[in-house]
């Protein structure tokens, strides 16, 4: 249990450490919440789809919590680089519980990003519907965000260098943050995209934000619950195996 | 035997790194791997530490096969390792604990032991800064700290000293020392620097392009080469040509490939 503490918390210090990273990847979501949720606003207000903000912000909490826990994993890549990498693999402890400490620490992180974003949300006049749902929503955040952690740490196990980095963050992230739906309603797209999106974990975990925070459920919480708890539990199996592959 | 190493080969590609090596390490030894640089010192290490797959050969560290028994295996050894393994955005004192909960030093001996190293490598002043802001000897001193925290059957020290100004060298040699006799550790550590093979080191195994040339005491080696000082006998033995220091496996092997082109 210790182990997979010291490891979390170290995840939790080097993430309040770098005050540099924590403003600058607010940055963006800032941005899209501006730009996107004044931009496009009147338009989906014309639609009759009524509040755009309301729509928008839990995809962008989303969004942040996406790419915070993925860097979060791949953030093996840059242990190996700095040479840490080779502490932990050599230590006599089961490399499942090394890896486990280390995403829950990257979840966590994830998390306190998504409730930062909510919280500039109220700048733009965003409002939490009911605070008991609320919670519901941290739980949901929380299943993005370990996800994604997996996701990236499975990778980084994958790679030897810094090298495909930029490759993953066009060929994977952007991908799914930009076909989960967290800027445009599900009902009536194209089929094709509509599958893809179907197949995109991040699509349920939106949906499940959007549930929670506001009311503007797709598919149901349940749906969004069970879809995200498999796919982690699959994760759970392949990025330990992949960790424990890993050569120094 | 509490190392035994048989025909181990280990190649990356085309080049091989080490070419079929055997020997043995008594329990409670202090053996020193000496070899010009690129003589794979560290591709052995490593091999033994459970971080790289040999292509070939049989292993046995503590009772336990380093490729099947992983777990065992680490649980055995401790290790210092020649290049960085610090958190750099961690303190000097959270890279301890740290280091200290991943190798099972109770909990209760911990605050105690890591007190005990920092002040001993003279560290326990800046105990509460970031290791990014330490200088190259202040890191490594906080390495052989770490390395020293747990107790462990085997030590494996990787060029433990490099870098470091001689007061800090014999400081840090009596140390070991001490943990080898009062605790019968038995330690294996690489270096080129032949005083310490000479000083510290009960045998020595002199390896170069990934074969052994020698084994024995540092007497013997001067007796089997008729030399009077250690460092003549290392250079009758590995030649006069001058090596150059390679990264990495990887690294050697593009190295090869450019020479034969």
């Amino acid at each position: 249990m210790e182990i997979i503490y010291i490891l979390w918390l170290r995840q939790i210090k080097r993430y309040f450490r770098s005050k540099a990273r924590i403003i600058g990847s607010l940055g963006q979501p800032l941005l899209f919440m501006l730009a996107f949720g004044f931009g496009f606003g009147p338009i989906y207000a014309k639609a009759g789809e009524g509040n755009y903000i309301e729509f928008l912000v839990p995809g962008i909490i989303a969004m942040s919590i996406l790419f915070m826990a993925t860097f979060s994993g791949l953030e093996i890549i840059w242990d190996r680089q700095f040479g840490f990498l080779k502490e932990m693999l050599v230590a006599p402890v089961s490399r499942i519980k090394i890896m486990i400490g280390r995403c829950l620490g990257g979840a966590t992180v994830a998390v306190l990003q998504g409730l930062i974003v909510l919280g500039l949300s109220y700048i733009i006049g965003f409002r939490v519907h009911n605070f008991l749902a609320a919670l519901g929503a941290i739980f949901f955040m929380f299943l993005i965000a370990f996800l994604f952690t997996l996701f990236g740490t499975a990778i980084a196990s994958s790679l030897k260098d810094v090298q495909g980095f930029q490759l993953i963050v066009n060929f994977l992230v952007m991908p799914i943050f930009f076909l989960s739906g967290a800027f445009f309603p599900l009902d009536g797209l194209p089929k094709a995209i509509m599958t893809v999106v179907k197949f995109n974990p991040l699509s349920y975990g939106v949906d499940a934000l959007r549930g929670t925070l506001g009311n503007l459920n797709h598919f149901s919480l349940m749906t969004d619950f069970y879809v995200l708890g498999l796919i982690i539990v699959g994760f759970l199996f392949l990025t330990s195996y992949l960790f424990s592959k890993i050569e120094a | 035997m509490i190392i035994s190493v048989k025909n181990l080969t280990k190649k990356f590609k085309q080049f091989v790194a080490v070419n079929d090596i055997s020997f043995e390490v008594e329990a409670g030894e202090i053996l020193a791997f000496l070899g010009p640089n690129g003589a794979g010192k560290t591709t052995t290490i490593k091999i033994l530490t459970t971080v790289l797959k040999p292509t070939s050969g049989e292993l046995s560290i503590n009772g336990y096969n380093p490729v099947g028994e992983k777990d065992k295996v680490r649980k055995s050894f401790g290790i210092v390792f020649q290049d960085a393994s610090l958190d750099e955005e961690l303190t000097a004192y959270e890279n301890m604990t740290l280091h200290g909960v991943l190798y099972g030093v109770p909990k209760k001996e911990r605050p105690a032991k890591i007190e005990q190293l920092l002040r001993f490598v003279e560290l326990w002043d800046r105990q509460k800064e970031l290791v990014k802001n330490f200088s190259g000897g202040m890191k490594r001193r906080l390495e052989i700290a770490k390395g020293l925290l747990h107790h462990p059957k085997i030590l494996f020290l990787d060029e433990p000293t490099q870098g470091l100004d001689p007061q800090t060298r014999n400081h840090i040699w009596e140390y070991i020392k001490k943990m080898n006799m009062e605790e019968k550790m038995t330690v294996f550590f690489t270096t080129h620097y032949i005083e310490e093979a000479e000083k510290a080191a009960d045998r020595v195994v002199v390896i170069d392009h990934g074969q052994i040339l020698a084994v024995g005491t540092p007497e013997e080696l001067k007796v089997k080469t008729g030399k009077d000082n250690l460092e003549d006998a290392f250079i009758a033995l590995t030649g006069n040509n001058i090596r150059e220091e390679l990264a990495d496996g990887v690294e050697q092997m593009r190295h090869h490939r450019q020479f034969r082109r």
